[in-house]
């Protein structure tokens, strides 16, 4: 089970897409897999050919636990499928859902006899928070399917929600086209919840903020599109976010991550685009590359994550990629957005409304199209002068805007 | 192409639904910002328009982005835009 997201424990897995015998090839779909943020196309990271599914549809299994096992070149995949039979044991990953131990049940001796199958069906009693007791009667969720998560555990109020969800895949055909449960948005909250508090608790921000003078850009925007059918049109977002990962050139050390006490450069340009959700939540995945698109297909890629992101078909890379995050709220009217970093990235940059203003140009005032940019970054990892010279190179290359094309 | 009135405001609603499906015209103020009340961002601004000039045949340019911000304004844009054929 891949981690996909900075606080993500465990997922449960909703389909696989692959079966035993079929060749993969790296990046291949091949399950969806349902977390806090929604559904994911899980991207396998290695080719072969699939020799055993392990984990099945409805399971909710931990981080870094064995999903499936895949043979690699010059491997048989049935020998290796064969061998898993008798040395992995059936619920190996735990048995379905309600007997899982979460990865902080597994430690210790209690935990040892709560493992899988040794669980004897508890009579009569069931520990459980009266929140959790509560949420379980409006979402309808019999409590003897929830528990119990470990002999001394207590069911949560998020033990309750995951079956609850986990019901609702098991019933649907396609639960990604249903109407989404009513506690998914609780879900997304807790998760935005945690990564937030994490960063606020672990990140030092700074923040800068610069104003840009967008006129040259829209002019050559307008320009643009002025010839071309709606369908080819682009936006001054997307000349923005092209302008960021062109500008993160000249200082690396905001595209990246803080992990284990050190920054680890980011190996591209991924930038983690905020997304708003209908309804209510916010996911950023992944654009890949940025600074190498042009600003047609940078258009096309960012609609077609924008569709993906709303009907809930990110995949696993998009989720767990981006080396730095913008959220532009300028569409919601306000001038000027100061961003939470997202952790473990080192950086955020925040884009505004445009709006017109008395603008100094040439020694004489003039109405000019203008927009607040910020930067909010972790002085772990970087200063002042080097966030402002960021700042600075995003503004120049807004003044010429040809390069952004 | 000859339409009335109200079959060019269902024909926008139309659009606008298919980008934003829950989206409720019931409480929607026509003579107030439409994409404030709705939540619709520039690029889904950008998809209504797609849809609406395979509908009913206006190509709206950037630079009337500007009339087409309340309902009520849309409609008398799109009602003269297809008058002038």
């Amino acid at each position: 089970m891949p981690s996909l997201g900075a606080d993500m424990e465990d997922g449960t897995l909703t389909g696989w897409h692959v079966e035993p015998g079929q060749n993969v090839a790296r990046g291949q779909v091949i399950c969806v897999v349902e977390t806090q943020k929604g559904a994911v196309d899980v991207e396998i990271w290695q080719a072969g050919t699939l020799a055993k599914l392990i984990a099945s549809p409805g399971q909710r299994i931990p981080v870094g636990q064995l999903m499936a096992l895949v043979a690699t070149d010059g491997e048989d995949w049935k020998s290796i499928a064969a061998a898993a039979a008798t040395t992995v044991p059936p619920g190996a990953l735990g048995a379905p859902r309600p007997e899982t131990p979460g990865p902080e049940h597994v430690q210790g001796p209690a935990a040892a006899a709560a493992a899988p199958g040794a669980v004897p069906p508890t009579p009569g009693r069931i520990k459980i928070s009266p929140a959790a007791r509560r949420r379980a009667e409006e979402l309808g969720v019999e409590l003897a399917a929830v528990g119990p998560p470990g002999m001394h555990a207590v069911i949560s109020i998020a033990d309750v929600e995951l079956a609850a969800t986990a019901a609702t895949a098991a019933k649907t055909a396609s639960p990604r086209t249903t109407a989404k449960p009513p506690d998914r948005q609780a879900a997304m909250r807790e998760a935005i919840a945690a990564a937030m508090s994490r960063s606020k608790r672990e990140i030092p921000h700074y923040y800068l903020a610069t104003g840009i003078n967008a006129e040259r850009a829209m002019s050559w925007l307008e320009k643009r599109n002025e010839a071309l059918p709606i369908g080819e049109r682009a936006l001054f977002a997307a000349l923005e976010l092209k302008a960021v990962a062109l500008a993160l050139r000249e200082t690396p050390e905001l595209n990246g991550f803080y992990e284990a006490g050190a920054f680890r450069p980011g190996t591209g340009m991924h930038l983690g685009v905020a997304i708003s959700l209908r309804g209510g939540g916010l996911v950023a995945p992944a654009l890949h590359d940025v600074d190498k698109l042009n600003l047609a297909d940078l258009m096309a890629q960012m609609k077609e994550l924008l569709r993906r992101a709303r009907s809930g078909q990110l995949r696993s890379s998009e989720i767990s990629d981006p080396t730095i995050t913008v959220t532009n709220l300028g569409d919601l009217g306000v001038e000027t957005v100061f961003g939470v970093i997202y952790p473990p990235q080192v950086a955020l940059v925040g884009i505004g409304r445009l709006q017109v203003k008395p603008w100094v140009i040439d020694g004489a005032i003039a109405p000019a199209r203008v927009l607040h940019a910020t930067l909010s970054a972790d002085h772990r990892v970087s200063d002042g002068m080097r966030g402002a010279r960021f700042l600075v190179e995003l503004e120049r290359l807004l003044q010429q805007p040809e390069v952004l094309a | 192409m000859s339409m009335s009135r109200d079959e060019v405001r269902k024909a926008l609603i139309d659009c606008i639904l298919a980008v934003a499906p829950e989206a409720n015209f019931a409480e929607v103020r026509p003579d107030r910002p439409v994409r404030e009340q709705l939540d619709i961002d520039s690029f889904d601004f950008l998809t209504i328009l797609q849809h609406l000039h395979e509908k009913i045949g206006v190509n709206v340019q950037e630079s009337d982005y500007g009339k087409m911000i309340t309902l009520d304004g849309s409609v008398d844009y799109l009602v003269r835009r297809l008058a002038e054929g």
